[in-house]
C-alpha cells in the first residue's frame, strides 16, 4: 500500500478520515461557509499548466516558413506539413509538433490560441529563478503567486475553495494569503523517463546498485540508451490522470473555479528530437482528458499553458538546445478566441535574435495572464494590479477571449 | 578528516539536519551520545494495553450486535459491518500518536546515534503490528525496555524485553499455560496449553541463534520455564503479571542446567542465555553487519565478540569498541540504506516538519514502522532491499517527496545530505536539473545518498 501524500481524494473537500489521521487537515481545503459573499464567481474556469524545465517553443511551434530556421536548427527541423512525420499546419507559416495532435484539433475548432515569442520579465537563464518569477508574477522574488493573489478578489462558490492545486505539492503560483485546496492521487508520482535516465546516469554501472537499476528500468519499460517516443506509459499517464481529476473537480457545480497543475521533462539538452516526444504526448493526452472531464463546462474554460523561458535558437552539439529566452504560450478552451498564432514573431535572423542566441520575446507573458484575469474572470483593475504588481508596461492583451 | 565528520553523522546517525554542522570531533560526539539521556517516552505500556483491551471489547460488542442483527433477519446488517476506522479506536488513536512522536523525535534528534542504536535493538527484538492488534506497544517497548539498556548489559536488556507486555503479547506468552499447571488441570480453559513461540524466538533470534546448538527439547523446557509470565491484558493494572496458576510445576532442564519451578527462575534462565558465548557471537555478527558491512570482516566481528565476552555483555563497551573499528569508517558509504535510513535522512536533510510524510514514506517503500513481517525483523543486507521494483519505488517516492516540499535551498540541502561525500557528477547533475523538484529527486536517488 502506498501512502497518500497531501491527499484530498474527494471532491467535496471535507477532510477525509484518512487525511485527518495523517495530520493533513491543515493542508486541505476544509469547507467553510461562504454565504457572506453575495456574488458567486459564476461558471468560468481557469486552469494554468506549468511546463517546468523550459519548453522549446521554436521546436514545438516551428516557424517553418522562416528561411533562417534550417541553418539554426539543422537536424531538429521537422518536415513541413504534408510530409511523412511532418508538422501539423497552423496556417501556412507555423507548424505544430505532430505529437500535439489533440491540441491541433482544438486549433482547428478555433479553441486553441498560440502566442509566439513570449517571455516573462526575467532575463536570466536559471530554471529555478525563472520558475519562481513566472509564478510570482513579478520581477522580484515574492512569497506568494499571482494566481493566489488573484483569488483574493474572488468569492467562493459554496463549499469549496475557489483555488485548487492538482498534484503532490502546492506550487508557488498558488501559494499565498488565500487558502487553496489540493488534490493528489493516493499513489506515488512517477518522474518522466528523461529524469529516470538522468538518475540512471548517476549510478555506477559496475556497482550492484547500478546493475539493479538497469534491471529496474527494463522492467518498467524505460528503454536503455536513447529515449524514444515509447517512453514510459505510466509516467505519461500520470499527468493525464491529474488533468482528468482537475477537470472532474472543476466541473462540479460547487467545486473550485481555478486550478493549477504541472508537468516536467522539457529540459532537452540532448537528443531533443526524441526526448521531447514523450512529454509532448503526455501533455496532449492530459489536455484532452481535461476537456473531456470538464464536459459542458469546457465552453466556459480557459487553459493557460506556460513555461519559464525558451531555449537557444541554435541546436547545440548534442542535438539538443540550451537555456534561452523567448518561447510559446498556449491558450485553450471553449472561452478562447483561438484558431490562430498570435504575437509578433520577430524572425530568426542574427539581428533579430536576443543576445545573438535566443528567440527575442515580443510579448510579456503577464499581458496574457492579466487579460485572463480581466476578461475571463472579470476581475477589477485593482485586483489585476494586485496579482501583477509593477506591471503597468505589460498591459492586458485584448482579443484573447470570445466576446 | 572532514569526511569522518560527515561519515559519523551518516553511518552512525540519520544524517545531518538542514543547517546543522557536522561534529567537530566525531568520536567524542558519538561517545557523548552514549552518555546522554533519552527523551521521555509518551504512552506507558499500561496505557497501551488498556487501549488494546478497550478496542477489543468494542469490537466484540459490535460483532455480537452484528450477529444479532443477522439472526433477527435485519436487512441492514451491513451497517454494523462498516469497515472499522482503525484510527478512531482507542488502540488506533494511541498508536497514531506514538507513530507521530517516533517520527518527530527522530527528525529533530540531537542524539541520532542513540536513535540508530534503539532502532537496531528494536529490530533485534522485533514486535510487529502485523500479527494482531498491539497498537502503541512497540513504542513502549523502546522506551521502557530498550533505551534504558543501550549502554547497560545485554542480559538486562534481554530480561526487560522478554517480560515486557509488548513481547509477551506479540509472541503469545501471556496465554501460555503449563500442561500440568493448575489452570490446565482444572479444565476451565479448554484450549489452554503450552505456547512455544516466545521461547523459540528467544533462543533462535534474541540470544543463542541456531549456531548455539540447542534442541527442540530446550525450546520446550524454556517455554515451560516462561509459563506464568503474563500480562493483565483485559483488566487493571494492564501490566506484567505473574500467574502461578499457569506456571508449569516441577524442575526443567535447559542446556543441561536444572531450573526449579517458581517465579524467579525465568530471569535466571534468561541471564544464562544472555551471557552465553554463542549469544555474544550472534550479537557481534549482527552489530558488525549493521555498522560495518553486509559481510563484515572477521577481524571486526572478533573484536566485538571479545569485548562482549570480556565485559560480560556490556553494550556500552561493545558500542564504544564498534565506533573505534577502522572498518566502521573506511570505506564510507558501504551500507545500502534501508527505507527507514533513507526516509529519515531525507527528512532531516530538508528539515521536514511533517511527520506524516515520513511515516507515509516508510509505508510506500515497504518498511512500515513496527510492522516487520516476521519476528526476525527487517533484513539488514542490501540484496533484500535492492529489487527492481523496490528501486523504482524509491525513485517514485523521491520524486513525490521532492514535489511536496516548498522552496528549498539546494546547496544547503546537499551540504546537509552529503557534505564532501557528494560526487562531482551528482553536483553537476543537480545544477543541470530542470526544476528544484528534479534536482532534489536526483540528490535523493544518487548512489551516495542511497548508502550510508
Amino acid at each position: 500500500m502506498s501512502a497518500p501524500i497531501g491527499t484530498a481524494p474527494h471532491a467535496s473537500f471535507a477532510p477525509t478520515r484518512r487525511g485527518l489521521l495523517l495530520g493533513l487537515g491543515a493542508s486541505l481545503a476544509i469547507g467553510r461557509n461562504r454565504a457572506a459573499f453575495a456574488q458567486a464567481l459564476g461558471e468560468r474556469r481557469l486552469v494554468v499548466v506549468l511546463l517546468r524545465g523550459a519548453l522549446d517553443g521554436l521546436h514545438v511551434v516551428q516557424p517553418y516558413a522562416d528561411p533562417a530556421l534550417a541553418s539554426l536548427r539543422r537536424a531538429l527541423t521537422l518536415p513541413e506539413p504534408g510530409q511523412e512525420g511532418g508538422l501539423l499546419d497552423l496556417g501556412g507559416r507555423f507548424g505544430l509538433h505532430p505529437a500535439l495532435a489533440g491540441l491541433h484539433g482544438l486549433y482547428r475548432e478555433d479553441q486553441a490560441l498560440i502566442v509566439h515569442a513570449v517571455a516573462g520579465p526575467y532575463r536570466g537563464r536559471s530554471h529555478f529563478d525563472g520558475q519562481d518569477l513566472l509564478e510570482a508574477g513579478a520581477e522580484e522574488r515574492l512569497t506568494s503567486g499571482w494566481l493566489n493573489r488573484a483569488l483574493q478578489a474572488m468569492p467562493g462558490t459554496g463549499q469549496a475553495r475557489p483555488g485548487l492545486a492538482v498534484g503532490t505539492g502546492v506550487p508557488l503560483l498558488l501559494r499565498g494569503p488565500t487558502p487553496v485546496g489540493s488534490y493528489a492521487p493516493p499513489d506515488l508520482d512517477r518522474p518522466s523517463p528523461d529524469l529516470v535516465h538522468r538518475i540512471a546516469a548517476l549510478q555506477d554501472p559496475a556497482s550492484p546498485l547500478g546493475q539493479a537499476f538497469r534491471e529496474a528500468m527494463r522492467s518498467r519499460g524505460v528503454a536503455d540508451g536513447v529515449l524514444g517516443a515509447t517512453g514510459d506509459a505510466a509516467s505519461q499517464d500520470g499527468f493525464a490522470r491529474l488533468a482528468a481529476a482537475a477537470g472532474r473537480l472543476l466541473a462540479e457545480r460547487d467545486g473550485p473555479r481555478v486550478a493549477a497543475l504541472e508537468i516536467g521533462g522539457w529540459d532537452t539538452h540532448a537528443v531533443q528530437n526524441l526526448r521531447i516526444v514523450a512529454p509532448l504526448r503526455a501533455l496532449d493526452a492530459g489536455l484532452m482528458r481535461l476537456r473531456q472531464a470538464l464536459g459542458a463546462q469546457w465552453s466556459q474554460t480557459a487553459v493557460l499553458v506556460v513555461t519559464e523561458f525558451g531555449r537557444t535558437a541554435r541546436v547545440n552539439g548534442n542535438l539538443g538546445t540550451d537555456h534561452g529566452t523567448g518561447t510559446v504560450a498556449f491558450l485553450l478552451g471553449g472561452a478562447v478566441a483561438g484558431g490562430r498564432v498570435a504575437g509578433d514573431f520577430p524572425g530568426l535572423t542574427r539581428d533579430a535574435l536576443f543576445e545573438d542566441r535566443d528567440l527575442r520575446p515580443t510579448t510579456d507573458l503577464r499581458s496574457i495572464a492579466k487579460a485572463l484575469l480581466r476578461d475571463h474572470l472579470r476581475l477589477a483593475p485593482e485586483a489585476v494590479a494586485q496579482a501583477f504588481p509593477d506591471s503597468a508596461a505589460a498591459a492586458p492583451k485584448g482579443g484573447l477571449l470570445r466576446a | 578528516m572532514s569526511d569522518r565528520r560527515h561519515i559519523a553523522a551518516i553511518r552512525f546517525g540519520h544524517g545531518l539536519r538542514l543547517g546543522g554542522s557536522p561534529p567537530a570531533d566525531p568520536l567524542a560526539w558519538l561517545d557523548r551520545q552514549l552518555a546522554a539521556t533519552d527523551p521521555p517516552g509518551g504512552a506507558t505500556s499500561a496505557q497501551a494495553v488498556q487501549a488494546r483491551a478497550e478496542t477489543i471489547a468494542q469490537r466484540q460488542a459490535r460483532d455480537r450486535a452484528g450477529a444479532a442483527a443477522i439472526q433477527g433477519g435485519a436487512a441492514r446488517a451491513t451497517d454494523q459491518a462498516e469497515p472499522e476506522a482503525a484510527g478512531r479506536t482507542p488502540l488506533g488513536i494511541l498508536a497514531r500518536a506514538e507513530l507521530v512522536r517516533w517520527a518527530r523525535q527522530r527528525l529533530a534528534s540531537e542524539t541520532p546515534f542513540r536513535d540508530r542504536l534503539a532502532d537496531f535493538w528494536m529490530n533485534h527484538f522485533t514486535v510487529s503490528r502485523r500479527n494482531g492488534p498491539i497498537g502503541a506497544l512497540p513504542a513502549t517497548l523502546e522506551h521502557e525496555a530498550i533505551r534504558p539498556h543501550l549502554t547497560g548489559t545485554f542480559a538486562d536488556m534481554l530480561v526487560a524485553v522478554t517480560r515486557h507486555p509488548a513481547m509477551l503479547i506479540y509472541l503469545d506468552n501471556h496465554v501460555s499455560v503449563g500442561p500440568n499447571s493448575q489452570v490446565a488441570r482444572s479444565g476451565r480453559r479448554a484450549r489452554a496449553g503450552l505456547n512455544e513461540n516466545l521461547a523459540r524466538e528467544v533462543l533462535e533470534l534474541h540470544s543463542l541463534s541456531p549456531a548455539g546448538g540447542y534442541g527442540q527439547a530446550d525450546v520446550q523446557e524454556l517455554a515451560k520455564i516462561l509459563t506464568g509470565w503474563s500480562v493483565a491484558a483485559t483488566e487493571a493494572p494492564y501490566s506484567f503479571t505473574w500467574r502461578p496458576m499457569s506456571h508449569e510445576p516441577g524442575d526443567k532442564t535447559l542446556l543441561g542446567r536444572r531450573f526449579a519451578e517458581g517465579p524467579d527462575t525465568q530471569e535466571v534462565a534468561l541471564r544464562m542465555l544472555g551471557t552465553h558465548p554463542a549469544t555474544y557471537r550472534h550479537l557481534a555478527v549482527k552489530l558488525a553487519r549493521h555498522f560495518v558491512a553486509d559481510d563484515p570482516p572477521a577481524s571486526a566481528v572478533r573484536v566485538l565478540q571479545e569485548t562482549l565476552r570480556r565485559t560480560d555483555g556490556d553494550l556500552g563497551a561493545v558500542t564504544r569498541a564498534l565506533i573505534r573499528l577502522p572498518e566502521a569508517w573506511d570505506p564510507p558509504l558501504g551500507k545500502f540504506r534501508t527505507p527507514m535510513d533513507l526516509v529519515l535522512a531525507a527528512g532531516r536533510a530538508v528539515a521536514l516538519d511533517r511527520p506524516e510524510l515520513l511515516l507515509g514514506g516508510l509505508t510506500a517503500l515497504g518498511q512500515p514502522l513496527w510492522s516487520a513481517p516476521q519476528p526476525n525483523g527487517w533484513p539488514d543486507q542490501a540484496d533484500e532491499w535492492m529489487g527492481p521494483e523496490a528501486l523504482m519505488r524509491r525513485v517514485d517516492w523521491a520524486y513525490t517527496f521532492a514535489g511536496t516540499l516548498g522552496r528549498v535551498d539546494l546547496a544547503e540541502v546537499t551540504q546537509a545530505a552529503l557534505g564532501p561525500l557528494a560526487r562531482a557528477e551528482t553536483v553537476g547533475a543537480l545544477r543541470g536539473a530542470g526544476s528544484v523538484r528534479d534536482a532534489l529527486t536526483l540528490l535523493l536517488t544518487s548512489t551516495e545518498f542511497q548508502h550510508r
